[in-house]
């Protein structure tokens, strides 16, 4: 029976995220003081989902051969409207945090209609546009800050534990792939925002429908980017403006992607692989700090990690034969 | 063969001359100080428009960098950490002696040609796409800057040679203006008058034309983010010298300006056409954005929207790809 | 729209009807079409039944490809009429001629290298369950297509990019087969292929000829035709010149009606002694590069204008590229002057050492930088000539700029316009210039006069021969086989990447071109006609 060797050989790259972060956690647990126990495992996974959903919301767009650059500041404006909007009970919590998500997806949506019907290129354009959602959450949040009747109890419940064990960040976490990425990756649209980012011209001859698969993927790049900042909100219950770190998650979620096997180039790769990858860039500075490394080094570490992926993934370009084709 | 068909060919195309960016630019650059002078008449004072020249003198020697490598139709994101980085090495050389600050200037612009050398390697030998070569290095020298200076503020201060170019001026006219009309008139007499610039356009216009035509593409790239680079350490040697020290993350200010400041000019963010005086132009404009903004005391927020939908409008306006391009 | 697990099965009453029906499954009727000046379809006609293979054939610039694109909806014809089963039909994008039962299998593929062989063969209506693609019943029906194509060896899964050409080929056709058609086209589906494929395409485009499905199959490949095709229409400049049964035109006629010209160019006479030099200035040995080159050796002496034959995309392109230096992983000996030559890229081509020069097959995307000057156009290949340290001489530029404008007589208002402003003929003769700027000893053109007016191409036939009297050594390869005929003093005809026939002086005729292009054994001389791979 053929057919499982081709999943495999699909998701090779997924595998080998995996693989590298399981082996990453391992040491990282190992030499932790506190070991194995549900505490520890839950401020990883805290710290490592809010990377995980960013570089998630990048991968939609990186598999249409697109790059968002706007991912932090999406990130970064979500955060601080919730802190703002996710008030109250529960219920009303609930409801604040749904329209924190709209804002976020229609920043995808804005995103994706320049370059789409703009035919504006995406770096230029999620450049443009980070500054706007920037400009927004500096408006929103001058200053960092917390409503005061902020919903504390329901984000202590999204970011506490499941059954006293399991990181209910986790919980979330698996429940987007499930419910957002599966049907995505298996619908037409997904297909066909694979396909827009493989061979564009190819799939346009085929007769899909590249337009509306790549306002999707933008958009719902725009919804899991506002669901990490909504997550920040948990953590921090309240919203800061800081130019910094979003333009640290942007970077770091190119990162986790090009770790997590998906291609910069479009057409391949999964976001579980990114997940993976988010969870094992995350685990850098988790073993520096095990290893009592001086978190000086931390930034440039990562940073070298990023600059040896990316050429690993340059590396079949020496196959191209033809010079000619190396240019547009 | 008649002559009628050979029009005395220098004569006929001053009408082609004229760019529409350019004279745009330099258009929107007069409104502003019409409005600013409406809002208030020291506006367009001679001491407060030099003093706008001056702020944007800084502005102006980095982005002459950024308008090397967008005509190629690449750009450069490592420009953040570069500017930063220039200004950090060259104070810290400072601190060794005479010696050292005597070349603390060339040590911080060597500090970039370097840092624009690996990011050229990554794009004209590996072929990785420019943003992500330039933002992974922009990563790495921030790691290096912070693995440098522990985190904390550099204690190091300028040299006495950075604070003369950076903050002095002589008889009204700052040194940071002349030191940017020097890179300027470099910048122009490079991509106007030599082999080099040449092949720049030509690369910006159609890679595989160049290639064909038997120029060394490759080598062109290299230089060309080399060059980008170091003029940027520059422009954050200036800074620092304007300062007195160089400070962390001084340079992430800078990007996007200098990016809309380029696009502003009427330079193609596809690479392949526009001109210097347009450059110019548009780091005006944005200063004097800047500073009418900081009048009318919109906060930064505002200021950071403004940027990006004028980058977003002006690309709609002028840098529409094909199609297929996109 | 029906579910594609949803369409009736094949064989069908609904689609055999048409075959006893008085009207023909298709027919074209007086179908114009012009691009710019030139008429690409001249009131062409087409009869297709139901139920039988036609062949179409002609040489380059027939109007093949156009009335392809016609007939799929691709482009819309200027005059003319359409008739599906007797009743007009006008597409307006593929899609409605894809909707009409007309599937189109392009040279140029139209897979996605990512997805996976099911994934691409139900690319445009997947079945689908809940709003996602329902993978079971998509990989049913790839199989079934699969089968149909005989292809059954290819596993649905497998990524199309790692199939090797051949078999994406087979994929292609699987992709047209599940839409139903009733018409299927194939433009030179079968150049890929290896032997054992076409025999196997064969069966398969036999099956579907007996399930009724017309089939309309574009090759050059004489002995193809003559082994698949029941009826067969010659094209020739636009027009239809004959449609006749297969088998019932010898070879020999069906050339005399590929060829035939309305006109005649004048040619500048060529010397009448051939240039004899004892060592030739360019040299090529065993020249292979896998798969589009195959041991392809030559020479050129200095004042010889040698040809390229033979029709497109048989290797004439490659072989240019290697000699310039664009190919990677060539292998052969290239020597210049009698001595070996590394060119490993078009900078070391055009240095003095070698002094080569290559005028690219497309001018717009790789010979001029359109929205450049014409000044800086001209000057790009030769800036180092006008240059010191370099600093460009900008008087010496403009003198070399309007020397050579002067030379070529080039229409242009002015150096300073953008060169995308001059006309077609115009923007050839400017990367001419830019060549001719180094003074190249080897020049290189590929089909150099493809879509330029009449009263161009003699002043570039009159240059060649200029260049080729002062010294140069010039291979040229051109689609026009009147410009072979008038300009060359050799011709080698490419088939399959090898040269099928070396033609010299006398020898270089319409009739010996057509028929080494098709690869026909020539009786006359014993030549064997290149072996299939």
């Amino acid at each position: 029976m053929r057919d499982w060797r081709f999943t495999l050989a699909e998701q090779r790259a997924t595998w080998l995220a995996l693989g590298v972060f399981l082996a990453m956690f391992v040491l990282y647990v190992a030499n932790h003081p506190a070991g194995f126990t549900p505490n520890v495992v839950q401020t990883a996974a805290n710290k490592g989902v809010l990377l995980a959903l960013v570089a998630m919301a990048q991968t939609f767009v990186v598999v249409t051969a697109g790059i968002d650059l706007s991912v932090g500041m999406v990130f970064i404006l979500a955060n601080c409207l919730a802190s703002h909007l996710v008030v109250g009970s529960a219920a009303t919590g609930m409801a604040g945090m749904l329209v924190v998500l709209g804002a976020g997806t229609l920043c995808g949506v804005l995103n994706g209609a320049i370059v789409i019907f703009g035919r504006l290129q995406p770096i230029v354009t999620t450049i443009a546009t980070g500054a706007v959602f920037f400009g927004i959450a500096l408006w929103l949040r001058p200053f960092p800050g917390s409503a005061p009747e902020f919903s504390a109890e329901l984000a202590d419940a999204l970011t506490g534990k499941v059954l006293g064990v399991v990181p209910a960040s986790l919980v979330v976490l698996a429940a987007v792939v499930l419910l957002v990425w599966v049907p995505f990756r298996r619908s037409v649209l997904g297909r066909a925002a694979y396909a827009a980012g493989s061979s564009e011209m190819a799939a346009y001859m085929s007769g899909m429908p590249i337009r509306r698969a790549k306002l999707l993927a933008y958009a719902l790049s725009g919804l899991l980017a506002a669901m990490g900042g909504v997550f920040l909100t948990f953590f921090t219950y309240s919203g800061e403006a800081s130019l910094a770190n979003g333009n640290t998650y942007t970077l770091y979620s190119i990162a986790a992607v090009v770790l997590g096997g998906v291609s910069l180039f479009g057409g391949r790769g999964s976001a579980v692989g990114a997940i993976f990858g988010a969870l094992a860039f995350r685990a850098i500075g988790d073993l520096m700090f095990v290893f009592d490394v001086d978190p000086l080094w931390q930034p440039l570490f990562q940073g070298l990690v990023l600059v040896l992926a990316v050429s690993v993934g340059a590396a079949r370009l020496f196959q191209v034969r033809n010079k000619l084709e190396l240019f547009g | 063969m008649t002559d009628s068909a050979i029009k005395s060919p220098e004569r006929a195309g001053w009408r082609q001359r004229i760019d529409l960016p350019v004279v745009t630019a330099f258009g929107c650059i007069v409104l502003l100080l019409l409005l600013g002078s409406l809002y208030s008449p020291n506006f367009v004072s001679p001491t407060y428009l030099i003093q706008q020249l001056k702020v944007g003198a800084f502005l102006g020697v980095i982005a002459t960098g950024m308008m090397l490598v967008i005509l190629l139709g690449q750009i450069d994101l490592s420009l953040p950490w570069t500017v930063t980085a220039g200004a950090m090495m060259a104070s810290a050389l400072t601190a060794y002696g005479p010696l050292g600050e005597a070349l603390a200037i060339p040590f911080g612009v060597l500090c970039g040609i370097a840092i624009g050398l690996v990011n050229g390697i990554g794009v004209a030998y590996l072929r990785i796409p420019s943003m992500i070569v330039t933002l992974a290095v922009n990563a790495v020298v921030q790691g290096l800057m912070v693995a440098y200076t522990g985190g904390f503020a550099p204690v190091d201060s300028a040299s006495a040679a950075m604070r003369f170019l950076g903050a002095g001026s002589s008889f009204g006219l700052p040194h940071a203006v002349i030191a940017w009309a020097v890179v300027g008139i470099g910048a122009i007499f490079l991509l106007g008058r030599t082999t080099f610039g040449r092949a720049v356009y030509a690369i910006g216009n159609k890679e595989a034309a160049a290639y064909l035509s038997g120029i060394p593409t490759r080598l062109v790239v290299l230089a060309a983010f080399a060059l980008c680079s170091g003029i940027a350490a520059f422009g954050g040697v200036l800074l620092a010298g304007y300062g007195g020290k160089a400070a962390q993350s001084m340079g992430d200010a800078y990007l996007l300006p200098a990016i809309a400041a380029v696009v502003l000019g009427g330079t193609s963010i596809l690479g392949g056409r526009g001109s210097y005086l347009g450059t110019v132009a548009g780091v005006i404009l944005i200063t004097l954005l800047q500073s009418i903004l900081s009048v009318m005391q919109i906060a930064e927020f505002g200021r950071q929207i403004i940027y990006g939908a004028i980058i977003i409008g002006m690309m709609l306006l002028y840098g529409r790809g094909s199609a297929a391009r996109g | 729209m029906p579910n594609a697990a949803d369409r009736p099965a094949r064989g069908a009453i609904s689609r055999k009807t048409s075959m006893n029906d008085q009207h023909p499954l298709f027919r074209m009727e007086g179908i114009s079409k012009r691009y710019g000046g030139v008429r690409a379809l001249e009131r062409a006609d087409l009869t297709v039944e139901a139920g039988r293979v036609h062949a179409i054939l002609g040489e380059n610039g027939a109007g093949k490809s156009t009335l392809i694109k016609v007939m799929a909806g691709v482009v819309a014809p200027d005059e003319g009429r359409m008739l599906l089963d007797g009743r007009e039909v006008k597409f307006a994008d593929p899609a409605a001629a894809n909707a009409a039962g007309i599937a189109c299998i392009f040279q140029e593929l139209s897979l996605i290298p990512d997805l996976t062989v099911a994934d691409n063969i139900l690319a445009a209506e997947p079945p689908t369950r809940f709003g996602m693609i329902d993978r079971k019943a998509q990989r049913r029906l790839a199989e079934q297509a699969l089968a149909r194509a005989g292809a059954e060896d290819i596993h649905p899964l497998m990524p199309v990019k790692e199939l090797p050409l051949s078999r994406r080929q087979l994929v292609e056709i699987a992709k047209a087969l599940v839409r139903d058609p009733r018409l299927l086209i194939l433009d030179e589906a079968t150049s890929a292929l290896t032997a054992g494929d076409v025999a196997k395409v064969f069966a398969v485009l036999r099956r579907l000829k007996a399930e009724g499905i017309a089939l309309l199959y574009i090759s050059h490949r004489m002995q193809e035709i003559a082994e698949l095709a029941d009826d067969c229409t010659v094209f020739r400049n636009g027009r239809k010149i004959a449609t006749y049964r297969a088998g019932s035109k010898t070879d020999d006629e069906v050339v005399e009606m590929m060829i035939g010209r309305e006109y005649r160019h004048v040619f500048p006479p060529k010397p009448a002694t051939p240039p004899a030099d004892a060592v030739p200035v360019l040299e090529a040995r065993h020249l292979s590069w896998a798969p589009r080159l195959n041991d392809v050796s030559f020479s050129v002496r200095a004042g010889e204008v040698v040809g390229l034959g033979g029709l497109d995309g048989q290797g004439q392109r490659e072989l240019l590229l290697a000699l310039f230096g664009v190919l990677r992983g060539t292998r052969g000996e290239v020597l210049v002057d009698g001595k070996p030559a590394r060119i490993t890229a078009p900078q070391a081509a055009k240095a003095p050492a070698i002094g080569m020069a290559l005028i690219p097959e497309d001018r717009k995307t790789e010979g001029l930088m359109l929205p450049m000057s014409v000044r800086d156009n001209l000057s790009l290949s030769a800036l180092s000539m006008v240059s010191n340290l370099g600093i460009i001489d900008q008087a010496a530029e403009r003198r070399a700029v309007d020397e050579m404008i002067k030379l070529l007589a080039i229409r242009t208002a002015g150096t300073r316009v953008p060169a995308g402003s001059l006309s077609g003929g115009n923007q050839q003769k400017l990367v001419i210039a830019k060549w001719l700027m180094r003074e190249p000893r080897i020049i290189l053109l590929n089909d150099p006069t493809r879509g330029i007016d009449v009263g161009t191409k003699q002043e570039i036939y009159q240059l060649l021969r200029r260049l080729a009297d002062s010294g140069a050594a010039i291979v040229l390869y051109s689609t026009d086989y009147d410009e072979l005929i008038g300009c060359c003093d050799k011709v080698l005809v490419l088939y399959d990447g090898t040269v099928s026939r070396v033609l010299e002086g006398p020898e270089i005729t319409e009739r010996a071109l057509v028929g080494s292009a098709l690869n026909l054994a020539e009786a006359d001389t014993g030549q064997r006609a290149v072996e299939a791979t």
